[in-house]
């Protein structure tokens, strides 16, 4: 082999090599640093190779700490309701939403809005609402002769006050998709099966959610990988309390770091949350390779025996 | 009786009018052919037919009952899409017996349906398949499948072959001829492609700027045009248009312009009396043009070729008629040289003429 094809070969490797570099700082080298100090004794004031290696000690501790089950519990719960109730409601209003109404533009960006506020300004707003007595939701009840609800200082009714927030600030997110989604969907397959005889009901059920499924997965991921990782909120509006009922892993990490003073503890646990997202991904992205690769089979197969 | 029966048709999108009062009458069992250039309303009509658009004003008759306000489902009809309109999520037999399944009706039949449609259009081994991975002339045959399956009244066909290549839209338009003589159906067919037209047509009606230019069976549109429009769509290579004056000489009528003076047969003499300037559009069929260099003055024309485009047996020649061009067909071994002119002999049989303003046939 001649030099020159030698050199021709190694230029696109030249090329990448800033981008690789970058992604060497930026992204390899924190985590790695994480999940070095997940076995280290850690605490702020030393520095890192000060720290004692403790092997899997902190992974230990964690299965044995009450509160980071409770947390790991709190989380998934919250994850599973959010994105549940966003999905229904987000492809709902899509589904609904889906048709020419003078002033939709105007309406589509209002619906959006709630997205583009920063996370600390919604948890302030909302904790101001949730006020037991100058709210807007006591002061209403109120107004009606009803009883105030103990929004954020009762453990069942600040999961739920947290989970209306959460909902109310990425609904819009799920709902733009699923409308985008929805636009690109075949109008003659729409237009035909209206013809085939059925009625909206059938049309969505049978054709529009199927062929809009593969864009809800992956929505329905990124709100997912968001949702485990939800902090400022809840920081805002509950700061995890009352007791653990509303302290999430993020807040948990961020607790044991800035008041607990545990480092190393603090790195396994974000650890455990990016190893249980990373199943996640992996899983699904897994499930769609195989997909693919049975439809491009399949296609080789037809293309092969064609007229 | 009529089967379907278009009265007074409208569409308009807002202030634009698409469609202006279309009356059509189809009889049972007939193959429609809606034929015309792009923006003609073809498809309009059909949409309209089928439902999927609404109806501006006018009124859709099945079977002598007004449908326009009906559901697409509630009409009794199947269709054919350009771009085969399959679910993509479904399997070949899912897709073939989705009407039949939304009808609820026993797995048994469902699957003998589907099973004998997809025996006669040679899907059996495709059944399986998604509509990802079949080719584009399987795809066609499965929406037809679909169409089939669903045993429907009418049959609507909105230019089913125009996304295959050549070669396939001639081997489906053969497919298509043989299913129409196994399945006796209404269907009306949308296209622009005239050749599909002559080919499949019951009756052919040809379209342009949303009115009906004419109706009738193949051979009376290509015989008998009502108008230039009519004249030049149908038949390829098309027919050429010349401008042309009467003129009266020795008590004989002849057509004259730059480079030909042909004597008019009797049996047109009269119409074109009738058509008082003289001032008109002579029309003549390539294939009514053939070459013969002894053919006498008042039945021949002269042309001087600028263009051979051989296509195997036949050449066809693009020729100068004065500062017209007219195109003719000749046996590709006659031999010939570009910017030799030619005599060719008229068959006065196919003689055309169309006032030169209105576009209208003499005859």
């Amino acid at each position: 082999m001649s030099v020159a094809i030698k050199a021709n070969r190694l230029t696109p490797y030249l090329f990448l090599a800033p981008a690789g570099i970058i992604l060497i700082f930026a992204l390899l080298y924190p985590i790695g640093y994480m999940v070095y100090a997940s076995f280290l004794d850690w605490s702020p004031s030393q520095r890192i190779g000060q720290a004692e290696f403790i092997g899997l000690r902190n992974y230990i501790n964690l299965m044995s700490d009450e509160a980071f089950r409770e947390s790991f519990w709190v989380t998934i719960r919250f994850a599973a309701v959010v994105v549940t109730l966003e999905m229904a409601l987000g492809v709902g209003l899509a589904l609904l939403l889906d048709r020419n109404i003078p002033g939709m533009a105007v309406l589509r960006t209002v619906f959006i809005l709630p997205m583009m506020i920063a996370p600390i300004v919604v948890g302030l707003m909302w904790r101001y609402m949730y006020h037991p007595t100058v709210g807007i939701f006591n002061r209403t009840l109120k107004d009606m002769g009803l009883e105030g609800i103990p929004w954020l200082s009762d453990s069942t009714w600040s999961f739920i006050a947290v989970v209306i927030a959460d909902v109310w600030q990425w609904t819009p997110f799920i709902f733009i998709l699923a409308l985008a989604a929805m636009q690109s969907l075949p109008r003659s397959a729409l237009e035909a099966a209206e013809i085939d005889g059925a009625s909206e009901w059938q049309k969505i059920i049978l054709i529009k959610l199927p062929l809009m499924m593969p864009v809800l997965i992956v929505t329905l991921l990124l709100r997912l990988i968001d949702a485990f990782k939800v902090l400022e909120v809840i920081l805002v509006l509950t700061n995890g309390g009352p007791g653990l009922s509303t302290e999430i892993l993020a807040l948990r990490i961020f607790r044991t770091a800035q008041e607990f003073q545990e480092l190393g503890e603090a790195a396994a646990m974000s650890n455990v949350l990016l190893m249980l997202l990373m199943a996640i991904t992996i899983g699904m992205f897994a499930y769609n390779r195989v997909q693919e690769a049975r439809a491009a089979r399949q296609r080789a197969i037809a293309e092969k025996g064609d007229d | 009786m009529p089967r379907i029966h278009l009265e007074n048709l409208v569409k308009r999108y807002g202030d634009f009018e698409v469609l202006h009062g279309i009356n059509l009458e189809m009889h049972e069992n007939e193959f429609t052919v809606l034929v015309g250039p792009s923006g003609c309303g073809k498809s309009t009509t059909l949409r309209m037919i089928a439902g999927l658009e609404t109806v501006s004003s006018g009124e859709i008759f099945i079977n002598e009952k007004p449908v326009s306000h009906l559901e697409p489902k509630a009409r009794d009809l199947a269709m054919v899409f350009q771009d085969y309109a399959l679910y993509p999520h479904m399997n070949v037999a899912k897709n073939m017996s989705f009407a039949l399944r939304l009808q609820r009706r026993p797995k048994a039949e469902i699957d003998e349906k589907v099973g004998a449609v997809a025996d006669m259009l040679g899907l059996t081994k495709f059944l399986h398949r998604k509509p990802g991975e079949l080719s584009g002339g399987q795809r066609q045959r499965v929406a037809m499948g679909r169409a089939l399956t669903r045993n429907a009244g009418t049959f609507l066909f909105d230019e089913p072959l125009s996304n295959l290549d050549a070669k396939l839209r001639g081997q489906m338009r053969a497919e298509l001829a043989l299913m129409r003589q196994k399945v006796r159906k209404n269907m009306i067919y949308v296209t622009h492609d005239q050749i599909e037209a002559m080919t499949l047509a019951d009756r052919i009606v040809v379209m342009h700027g949303g009115y009906i230019q004419q109706q009738g069976t193949p051979e009376e549109l290509f015989k008998r045009p009502v108008n230039k429009f009519v004249a030049g769509f149908l038949g390829s290579p098309p027919m050429n248009f010349l401008d042309a004056n009467l003129e009266e000489r020795d008590g004989r009528l002849f057509v004259h312009g730059a480079g030909f003076d042909i004597a008019l047969p009797e049996d047109k003499i009269a119409a074109a009396k009738a058509h008082n300037d003289g001032a008109l559009t002579l029309g003549i069929r390539p294939s009514d043009l053939h070459f013969n260099p002894d053919a006498p003055d008042e039945s021949s024309i002269d042309l001087k070729v600028i263009v051979s485009e051989y296509i195997g047996a036949q050449s066809v020649l693009l020729c100068a008629c004065g500062d017209q061009n007219v195109e003719v067909e000749l046996k590709s071994e006659t031999p010939i040289a570009l910017g030799e002119t030619l005599r060719f002999a008229v068959n006065t049989e196919g003689i055309h003429m169309f006032d030169r303003e209105t576009e209208v046939a003499i005859r």
